[in-house]
C-alpha cells in the first residue's frame, strides 16, 4: 500500500472539437485536503466527473487506492457536485434513505446513521417534511450529510460553501476538517481562495484543460515569493535603481521585484544608500495572487 | 442490479402514491362507462313525440304518410298553415311541411335535424314512387312480395378444419379499441417518463444520482417504474370497469326484470350471441399481443421521450423534438380506417412491420386474423427496434442530463451520440 489515494495520469477528455482535459496529471496523498482550482471552464468539473465515473477518459488512467478505477469504487467515493439538488416533492427522510441506499448502504444502517447526523445538525424535525418546504441552506445540509454518510475514503466537494450562511459554512468547515482527522482524503474545488488557504494541504491549478501548478501550498508559495519584497520608507518615496523594479505602490508600501542578476545583499545595500527604510520584508503572496499570476503566465 | 430495483421502486411508488394517480384510476372507468352509457341515455330521452304539420290543401296526396318512429304527421287547414308560417311559439308543432312552386319546404322555429329531414324526404319519395307505379298499372302487392332481405353470415375456417362464426363488425370494434388504447398508453406513459427526466434535471439532483448509479440504470429504472405504473393502472381500470358496469346494470335494469326468469333466459341468449359474434376472434391472442405491443412500443417510445427530456432544460422546449416522435403514432391512428378496409393489403402489412406504427396497426389487424409469420416478423422488428432505440437514447441521455443552459439542436444531439462513455 502506498500513501497515494488517487493518481491521475495523462488523462485526456475531448468533446467533439473541444478539449476539456489535456494530459492532466495529479497525485493526491491519503488524508490530505486537496484544492482543485481553476477558472470557469478549465476542466475541473470534467475531472471530478471522471473520478466519479460519470464519464470516462478518452485516454490516460486513474488509479484509486492502488487499483485501476472501477465500478466497485463508487461506494468508497462521496461526491457533492456544484449543481446539486433534491427531489422537491419527496420527503426529506425518505429521500436521504434513498440516496444512501443508492450508495450501497443497507436500509437499517442508513437509517441509523442518518438519524445520528440529523440530530447532530439539529434538523431531525425536518425528517417528515417535503424538500420544497426547506430553505436552500437546509437542503444543502441534507446534501452534505448524504455525501459523507457512507464514510467514503475519498470525498469530492465542488463549491461546498455556496449557499451557506457564515455560521453554517463554519459548521461544514469544521466537519470537513474532522473528516480529514479521521483519515478521509478530500478533493475540494472552489473559487474562494481564502478557504483554500485555510484548509487545503495541496493544490492543483487547472487552466485551459492543463495542470499549470501542482504541489503543497507552502512550496507553491515559496516558489512565488522568491523575488518580491515589501518596503516602507519614512517619506513614502523610493529612489529607483538598476537592482530592482517597482511592481506597485499601495498603502504606503512598495512592492519591488529584484532583478535576477543581483542578490538580496546588493538590494539591501542599494536601498539603504538611497532611502530611509523603516521596514523591509519578503512578500508572501496570497493564493489569489498566485492564482491570477499563474493563469496570466500560463 | 440492487440499485436499479431501488430506482424502479422509487419511480413506481412516487407515482402510485400521487393523488392524481388515484383520481385518474377511479375516474378512468367512470369516464369510460359514461362514454358508453351516455349515448344510450340520451337516445332514451330523445323519445319525445314530434308532430309535423302538413298543409291539407296542397299535400293531401301525402295522406298515407306513416309515422317515422316518434315523428307523426298531421294535416291541418290552410288558415292555420299561414299562421304557423308567421309564428311557431303558440303551437305544439315541431315543423311544417309545405309544397310551394314545385318544392317541398320545411318550416320550423329551430334547425331540423338531418336525420328527420332525410327520413321525411325518403318517405315522400316512396309515396310518390308508389303513386306513379300504381298509375302505370303495377300491382303493389306483387311488388311488396318481391322485396327480399338476406343476411350473410361469415365463418372462418381454422387449421383444424373447423369453421367458426365470425363477425366483421366485432373485429373492427375490437381492433379499433385496442389500437387506440395502445396509442393512448404509449403517449401518456411516454410523456410521463419525459417529464420525470426533466424534473430530475431541473431539480439538479441528477448528478448526485449518477455518481452512484450509471445513467443507463437511472433511465431504465425510470422507464420500467413507469411501465409498472401503467400496468397497475390498466389492471385497476379493468377491475373497476367490470365492477362499475355490473353496478350500473343493476341500477339501469328494472329490478322486477332481474327476478323475471323469462328475462334471464333472454339475457343468456344475448350472451350466447355475443359469444358467437366474437367466436372467430382469438381473445387470448389479442390479450397477450396487447400486452406485448404495449410494452415493446412503450419501451421504444419512452426511451426516445427520455432522450428528449434529457436534452432540454424545461418542458416548454420539448416541442421540436417531440413532434418527430409523435408523427408516426398519429399517422398510425389516421391510417386505422384504410387498414380496416383491407386488413391483408400491403399498406396494412408494412405498417404492422414498421416498428413505429406496428403496435397500433398490428392490434387493428389482429381480430381479422394475421398469419403467424407476419406476427413473428413484426414482433422481432419491434424488439430489435426498442433495443436499438434504448441504446441510442441512453447515449443522448447520458450527455444531455449534464448539459445546462445550452439550447440543444439536432446537430448537437448527433454529436452526443458519438461521444465516448
Amino acid at each position: 500500500m502506498t500513501d497515494i489515494l488517487l493518481e491521475i495520469k495523462d488523462v485526456v477528455k475531448v468533446y467533439g472539437d473541444y478539449t476539456a482535459l489535456n494530459k492532466v496529471n495529479l497525485t493526491i496523498p491519503k488524508g490530505s485536503i486537496y484544492g482543485l482550482l481553476g477558472p470557469n471552464g478549465a476542466g475541473k468539473t470534467t475531472l471530478m466527473r471522471i473520478i466519479n465515473q460519470i464519464t470516462a477518459p478518452d485516454s490516460g488512467s486513474v488509479i484509486f487506492n492502488g487499483e485501476v478505477l472501477q465500478r466497485e469504487h463508487i461506494s468508497m467515493i462521496g461526491y457533492l457536485p456544484e449543481e446539486r439538488g433534491l427531489y422537491k416533492k419527496m420527503k426529506v427522510g425518505e429521500q436521504a434513505l434513498y440516496l444512501a441506499q443508492l450508495k450501497g448502504m443497507s436500509y437499517s444502517e442508513a437509517l441509523e446513521k442518518l438519524k445520528y447526523w440529523f440530530k447532530k445538525f439539529e434538523i431531525i424535525e425536518w425528517w417528515p417534511k417535503k424538500v420544497e418546504e426547506l430553505s436552500k441552506g437546509m437542503a444543502q445540509k441534507i446534501q452534505f450529510i448524504v455525501t459523507i454518510l457512507h464514510k467514503p475514503k475519498l470525498l469530492i466537494f465542488d463549491e461546498p460553501f455556496s449557499g451557506f450562511d457564515p455560521i453554517n459554512a463554519a459548521l461544514i468547515r469544521k466537519e470537513i476538517l474532522n473528516l480529514r482527522e479521521l483519515g478521509t482524503t478530500i478533493i475540494f474545488s472552489t473559487h474562494r481562495m481564502e478557504s483554500v488557504e485555510e484548509i487545503c494541504d495541496r493544490i492543483a491549478l487547472i487552466n485551459n484543460a492543463e495542470t499549470i501548478l501542482e504541489g503543497a501550498i507552502e512550496d507553491i508559495k515559496k516558489d512565488f515569493e522568491q523575488n518580491t519584497y515589501q518596503i516602507a520608507t519614512k517619506n513614502n518615496t523610493l529612489t529607483e535603481s538598476k537592482e530592482f523594479i517597482i511592481k506597485k505602490h499601495e498603502d504606503q508600501i512598495f512592492y519591488i521585484e529584484i532583478n535576477s542578476n543581483f542578490s538580496k545583499k546588493d538590494l539591501i545595500t542599494t536601498l539603504n544608500q538611497n532611502n530611509d527604510i523603516i521596514s523591509f520584508k519578503k512578500h508572501t503572496p496570497s493564493m489569489e495572487e498566485i492564482f491570477i499570476k499563474a493563469i496570466k503566465n500560463g | 442490479m440492487d440499485k436499479i430495483w431501488l430506482i424502479i421502486k422509487r419511480e413506481y411508488l412516487i407515482r402510485v402514491k400521487k393523488k392524481s394517480f388515484v383520481v385518474m384510476t377511479i375516474l378512468g372507468p367512470i369516464l369510460m362507462a359514461a362514454l358508453i352509457i351516455t349515448p344510450t341515455l340520451l337516445t332514451m330521452q330523445d323519445q319525445q313525440d314530434r308532430v309535423i304539420a302538413i298543409s291539407g290543401n296542397q299535400l293531401d296526396f301525402l295522406e298515407p304518410l306513416n309515422d317515422i318512429e316518434n315523428t307523426h304527421f298531421s294535416i291541418i287547414p290552410q288558415e292555420e298553415i299561414e299562421a304557423l308560417k308567421q309564428d311557431f311559439s303558440n303551437t305544439n308543432y315541431y315543423a311544417l311541411l309545405d309544397f310551394e312552386n314545385e318544392n317541398f319546404i320545411i318550416y320550423s322555429d329551430q334547425q331540423i335535424s338531418l336525420s328527420i329531414k332525410r327520413s321525411i324526404s325518403r318517405k315522400i319519395e316512396k309515396v310518390i314512387e308508389r303513386k306513379k307505379l300504381k298509375k302505370a298499372g303495377i300491382n303493389l302487392k306483387i311488388l311488396e312480395e318481391s322485396i327480399t332481405k338476406i343476411k350473410i353470415q361469415t365463418k372462418i375456417v381454422n387449421v383444424d378444419g373447423e369453421s367458426i362464426n365470425s363477425s366483421t363488425e366485432a373485429s373492427m370494434g375490437i381492433g379499433f379499441i385496442t389500437g387506440i388504447l395502445i396509442y393512448f398508453f404509449i403517449f401518456m406513459y411516454g410523456t410521463m417518463v419525459m417529464r420525470g427526466v426533466i424534473e430530475e434535471k431541473t431539480n439538479r439532483i441528477v448528478e448526485v444520482i449518477i455518481s452512484s448509479v450509471k445513467p443507463f440504470q437511472l433511465m431504465m429504472g425510470k422507464i420500467i417504474g413507469v411501465a409498472l405504473v401503467g400496468l397497475s393502472q390498466f389492471t385497476l381500470w379493468i377491475v373497476l370497469t367490470v365492477i362499475i358496469s355490473a353496478i350500473a346494470e343493476i341500477f339501469l335494469l328494472n329490478p322486477s326484470d332481474i327476478i323475471n326468469e323469462a328475462n334471464s333466459i333472454n339475457n343468456a341468449k344475448v350472451l350466447v350471441q355475443v359469444n358467437e359474434l366474437i367466436g372467430g376472434i382469438n381473445l387470448i391472442q389479442i390479450g397477450s399481443c396487447f400486452f406485448f405491443y404495449f410494452l415493446s412500443g412503450y419501451l421504444m417510445y419512452s426511451s426516445l421521450f427520455a432522450a428528449v427530456g434529457s436534452a432540454v432544460d424545461a418542458e416548454a422546449d420539448t416541442q421540436q423534438f417531440v413532434l418527430p416522435i409523435t408523427i408516426p403514432l398519429i399517422l398510425a391512428i389516421m391510417l386505422i380506417q384504410p387498414v380496416m378496409d383491407n386488413p391483408d393489403g400491403s399498406l396494412a402489412f408494412w405498417l404492422s412491420i414498421i416498428p413505429f406504427t406496428s403496435p397500433v396497426i398490428m392490434m387493428v389487424r389482429l381480430p381479422f386474423g394475421v398469419e403467424s409469420w407476419e406476427l413473428v416478423i413484426s414482433m422481432l422488428s419491434i424488439t430489435v427496434s426498442f433495443i436499438l432505440s434504448t441504446y441510442l437514447a441512453a447515449k443522448i441521455y447520458r450527455t444531455g442530463i449534464l448539459m445546462y443552459g445550452k439550447k440543444t439542436t439536432y446537430k448537437e444531439l448527433w454529436k452526443w451520440l458519438t461521444y465516448k462513455g
